[in-house]
């Protein structure tokens, strides 16, 4: 990323180019903006696939005798603090503050690990029921709906770490920044798909 | 996100975008809160006596906290990123929206054509 600050500079010198005044600055950001909403594609087709065999039970488990909604409704409120504390983290961030930004960064991260450990715990109180993805097409559909997003959570978590050791060696750096930027799109972009999975995946399941 | 560049003199780095505030950032939060404690109230409390008028709830207040989320922690306007963040948004949703709907159409259509008890003298009509 090039520095787009030199507009008087230019004035005294022919400008041989066209110079996008707003390009270069924001291109980074449109670009992960695309990748969201390419990973959307993704997680669109997953939902159209359990809206299509969700159903399917073959006379095994349905939703009603799976679903605890208390674990999940704890669950999205992890990743809700998760989205508020990450915001904590971008002001803090703003302010220049390294200290506040790990300190906020360290919390969204634990939220986040109490997610993932949380959806862990689930999956395995339903493998031990029998429901595993190779019981029905609604279990699988509902498997790879949801560990998809756990794991994009995963993989989250693992940024944000690595994120915060960049900040301890180099500090708020603007490539620092911008990778922040880019993790709190993506942060807040996984709250957004959570949202249609607890409401289409696990309160539309409980209500039958 | 909108007046980069100009506006924001005092951190002009790379990617002059999603600048929050505090208050917007609690709005949003407290505004999410709700969204999401009212479905699952619905739900598990069985307040509405109707399941469709629930689940019409739910995916309907599911879509107001997604542009609640969309606009006070994505920082989504129609003129980020001059407009473009908003042209990919609008693209993905109509792509998202054809995949579902599709979908379900389709399926349902096969299933019912499918059905095992099916009136014999109407499947040999089709052939």
């Amino acid at each position: 990323m090039t520095m787009a600050n030199n507009t008087a500079a230019q004035t005294e010198m022919p400008v041989f180019y066209l110079k996008e005044e707003h390009h270069p600055e924001t291109g980074t950001m449109l670009g992960f903006w695309i990748y969201l909403m390419s990973d959307s594609l993704i997680f669109g087709i997953l939902f159209a696939t359990y809206a299509v065999i969700g159903q399917n039970y073959a006379a095994g488990p349905a939703p009603t005798d799976l679903f605890d909604l208390e674990l999940v409704a704890i669950n999205t409120s992890m990743l809700l603090f998760s989205s508020i504390t990450y915001g904590f983290a971008m002001l803090q961030m703003e302010k220049g503050s390294i200290a506040g930004t790990q300190l906020w960064l360290a919390i969204t991260g634990l939220f986040g690990a109490a997610f993932v450990g949380l959806e862990l715990y689930e999956f395995h109180e339903l493998w031990s029921l029998g429901a595993t993805p190779m019981r029905s097409g609604f279990l699988s559909a509902f498997y790879t709906l949801v560990a998809t997003h756990g794991l994009h959570v995963t993989f989250g978590i693992i940024w944000l770490v690595t994120l915060m050791i960049q900040v301890a060696k180099h500090g708020l750096i603007p490539a620092n920044k911008r990778r922040l930027m880019c993790l709190s799109m993506f942060w807040h972009f996984l709250d957004v798909i959570w949202i249609g999975v607890f409401s289409v995946v696990y309160l539309l399941g409980v209500l039958g | 996100m909108s007046a980069h560049s100009h506006a924001h003199d005092d951190h002009h780095g790379d990617g002059g975008a999603g600048h929050g505030t505090f208050n917007s950032y609690m709005i949003g939060f407290i505004l999410s809160v709700i969204l999401t404690a009212i479905p699952f109230w619905l739900v598990m409390d069985g307040v509405l006596d109707s399941k469709i008028a629930t689940a019409l709830w739910i995916m309907g207040l599911g879509v107001v906290q997604i542009i609640v989320h969309m606009v006070y922690f994505l920082h989504m306007n129609t003129k980020s990123e001059g407009g473009w963040n908003m042209l990919a948004l609008i693209f993905t949703l109509v792509i998202v929206a054809i995949a579902i709907a599709g979908s379900m159409w389709v399926m349902y259509h096969l299933n019912t054509n499918m059905m095992p008890d099916m009136d014999h003298d109407m499947i040999k009509s089709f052939g």
